[in-house]
């Protein structure tokens, strides 16, 4: 269970977390929507350890990330599973190494086991016979498919998505999402997934929470959401221009 | 006033340079002493080691024998314009073989490493930084400083003494080349000049400097690399302030040394 309490961050002067609080339920695909710049994906690399806050802390099954030393955020993070933005694939390293790099890193496997273990993950996600690859060889939608089999390789218990489907086509998009439902189907790992693709998300999602002025403003199942009274939040979920929401 | 407001410039373009290299070297000293924890601390990634050694000293041995060569045929031929009006030519070999010892090695050595690893290190870094790879890293319970930092100072510490003897080995190579084929010396007399004049102690004292500016670009370079952001621009900035940064460095940590360790006769 990931709970985040009264979590706080600012940067200079901008307030980005203004006191957020909610519970992530073990096993649910939960999605947190917002505006683009809008302090997800901080909210994200908070709940990852990748970021202190100013207050607050970020609990993952009774253990608060926010006190925790250098050993102990390693040790909790071999439980994690992360897909950036961008896949963040080492470019030095072909798409079998990348998603061998946390096996080696983290596992006593022999080599044998390793390319075992690779050649199930890339078949998983669509991505076999690109094995020796770079990075920089293959298309975004690929790179995204390698970083969800890299992000699946230790088996982990928890899976962060930033933005899974920014700058793919829509089929490519809807093959993510599909990967997304099938890989969740396959385990009984908790997804949190980060992203202002609200049709996509919804389809995928167990409950959706929004994020706007650096607080959880509405938070419920896709269908609940739809039905929000917030005009914040529908004037976000239906994507007009016209309502409270200004575009800058 | 024009003169005024081109001294002004100039005055805010030092005191600009000056405030990057104390932020810098105050941001490379916490990552030395962050690189010195991670060192003992296992896992020992050797073929991370291995692969940085392979790049900042296998591969700059053949930059370092041509610049090497050149500037010891550069010192052959100075060195007989100055000897020859006092009819020392004699003493060039020893003239030579000090210069290149005591400064011309590690200096020019740890120049032309900056310029080829140390400048490869800051954008290798900055562009992992800027495309989440450092994070990616930390996410995967690696200590980015331990896989990517460690390996680098470490290789480039290592590597630069002996890179430093090349560049050295390479100029007398170079210097009794024309001392002997262009300026029609005796080669025997080049040689004697050196084992007379060269002693053991100027030689240990310029591998320590090697050590030291080894050490001072790999930790500027890894530093205005690991902290770099702003996209292309930034990693750009940061590697054009590296290599500016890293090279005062060492010029200015050089002669500190110089005034340390050689007291004059």
């Amino acid at each position: 269970m990931i709970t985040v309490n009264d979590l706080h961050k600012r940067y200079g002067d901008q307030k980005v977390l203004d006191g957020v609080d909610f519970t992530i339920q073990r096993g649910t695909v939960t999605t947190i929507i917002g505006r683009s710049g809008g302090g997800k994906s901080v909210l994200l690399r908070h709940l990852m350890g990748l970021e202190t806050p100013d207050s607050g802390e970020v609990i993952i099954d009774g253990e608060n990330l926010s006190r925790m030393g250098d050993a102990d955020l390693n040790r909790i993070r071999r439980r994690f599973g992360i897909l950036f933005q961008e896949g963040a694939l080492f470019d030095s390293l072909t798409v079998a190494e990348n998603v061998a790099f946390p096996l080696e890193e983290h596992t006593k496997l022999s080599q044998s086991e390793i390319t075992e273990v690779v050649r199930e993950k890339l078949a998983t996600v669509g991505m076999t016979g690109h094995e020796d690859k770079y990075p920089a060889q293959i298309s975004g939608g690929m790179r995204k498919r390698t970083a969800l089999a890299r992000a699946l390789a230790l088996n982990p218990d928890i899976v962060f998505f930033d933005e899974p489907t920014t700058g793919l086509d829509p089929v490519t998009k809807s093959a993510i999402y599909a990967l997304i439902r099938t890989t969740h189907q396959q385990t009984s790992t908790t997804y949190v997934i980060v992203s202002h693709d609200i049709r996509g998300v919804f389809s995928v999602s167990d409950e959706t929470m929004m994020l706007w002025d650096g607080k959880i403003l509405a938070r419920g199942t896709p269908e609940e959401m739809e039905r929000y009274p917030d005009p914040i939040v529908q004037q976000f979920i239906s994507g007009s221009p016209e309502g409270p929401i200004h575009v800058d | 006033m024009r003169l005024l407001a081109f001294f002004g410039a100039i005055a805010i373009n030092v005191a600009q340079t000056v405030r990057f290299a104390v932020e810098e070297t105050g941001r490379s000293i916490v990552l030395l002493g962050s690189s010195v924890e991670w060192l003992f601390r296992p896992p020992f990634r050797f073929k991370q080691y291995l692969i940085q050694l392979d790049f900042v000293g296998v591969q700059s041995v053949y930059l370092i024998c041509i610049t090497g060569l050149f500037t010891g045929m550069v010192l052959a031929l100075q060195g007989h314009i100055a000897m020859s009006r006092y009819g020392a030519e004699s003493l060039i070999g020893g003239a030579v073989a000090l210069s290149l010892a005591r400064e011309l090695g590690p200096v020019l050595s740890a120049l032309m490493v900056i310029g080829r690893a140390g400048s490869a290190i800051i954008a290798e870094l900055g562009s992992m930084r800027n495309t989440d790879q450092i994070d990616a890293l930390a996410s995967m319970a690696v200590h980015p400083v331990q896989y990517l930092v460690v390996p680098r100072v470490v290789a480039a510490t290592i590597v630069l003494p002996f890179l430093a003897l090349l560049f050295e080995f390479s100029g007398m190579v170079g210097a009794y080349l024309i001392y002997t084929a262009q300026l029609g010396q005796d080669g025997a007399v080049f040689i004697n000049s050196i084992k007379d004049y060269l002693e053991a102690e100027d030689i240990t004292h310029g591998l320590i400097k090697a050590v030291v500016f080894g050490l001072i670009l790999s930790l500027v370079s890894c530093s205005k690399g690991f902290y770099a952001t702003g996209g292309a621009r930034g990693v750009g900035l940061a590697t054009t302030r590296g290599v500016v940064i890293s090279s005062l460095l060492i010029l200015a940590s050089d002669y500190v040394m110089t005034a340390l360790m050689f007291k004059p006769s």
